[in-house]
């Protein structure tokens, strides 16, 4: 997944499981029933599962661009100096 | 939210937190529900009275319980554990209480009915006190829920009195 799928893939799952447990709680309370809210309940997780939990395409429509391996070579990565750094820090 | 048990695991801990809320919330929906339960105990017959080999009053009775726990069963009601209890007080104790009878009633259909028993567990005082003894019944019931709060409440019955002399 890239970032924004990432993003969409969290608010999807809150926003679903939300729905899911009002939807339970409603129909449950209207037709006195505890076990069919549960019920409920459990097929919304199950639902909001497949959709959030695997990697779907639709998440990776902003793919990262990675920097090209013949590319890197042009822009060698920059050289980490130590000697300098070591002075300073005695007291 | 970048691998699968990461997304797995946010999902299963927010659905949980929600269910703990839902069930709250079916708890608190109990205190709308409307309770207007009714009950009514007659002694039929004293079956004996007597002192017991090591001292202690011991008396049987016939007891006809008729009751209406209908309206205490809501959506989020698992079972209603009922029972009558015999109140009455002596020179030592300000208040006896004495199970007689119970019973656990799993369903609203179950929950208006007519017995006509003996008492279930013996009706035993700590001493000599029963003799003319006036004392109370009084049906107590527990709504067991599902999930949530349980609540107790009960009917006190008084007027009952016990005979002066051993039978």
């Amino acid at each position: 997944m890239d970032w924004q799928g990432q993003k969409l893939a969290e608010q999807l799952m809150q926003i679903l499981l939300l729905i899911a447990a009002v939807v339970a709680f409603v129909v449950g309370y209207t037709t006195a029933s505890f076990r069919t809210m549960m019920l409920i309940y459990a097929g919304g997780v199950g639902v909001t599962t497949l959709i959030t939990v695997p990697s779907w395409p639709f998440f990776n429509r902003h793919p990262l661009k990675w920097l090209d391996p013949s590319e890197a070579e042009k822009h060698p990565k920059p050289e980490v100096v130590v000697s300098s750094k070591k002075k300073s820090y005695k007291k | 939210m970048h691998s699968f048990g990461y997304r797995a695991n946010a999902l299963l801990t927010f659905a949980l937190t929600i269910l703990a809320f839902m069930c709250a919330i079916a708890s608190f929906s109990d205190n709308f529900s409307n309770q207007t339960p009714s009950a009514q105990i007659q002694i039929l017959n004293i079956n004996w009275f007597q002192e017991e080999p090591h001292g202690n009053d011991e008396v049987s009775l016939t007891l006809n319980i008729t009751a209406d726990l209908q309206s205490l069963f809501t959506w989020n009601t698992k079972q209603v554990f009922a029972f009558v209890a015999a109140e009455y007080k002596t020179s030592k104790n300000s208040l006896n209480q004495v199970s007689l009878w119970d019973a656990i009633i799993p369903e609203k259909e179950h929950a208006k009915f007519w017995i006509q028993i003996s008492n279930k567990y013996p009706f035993i005082d700590k001493g000599h006190n029963l003799r003319g003894k006036d004392f109370n019944l009084t049906l107590h019931w527990h709504v067991m829920p599902k999930t949530g709060k349980m609540l107790a409440d009960k009917i006190v019955m008084s007027g009952y009195r016990l005979p002066d002399a051993y039978r």
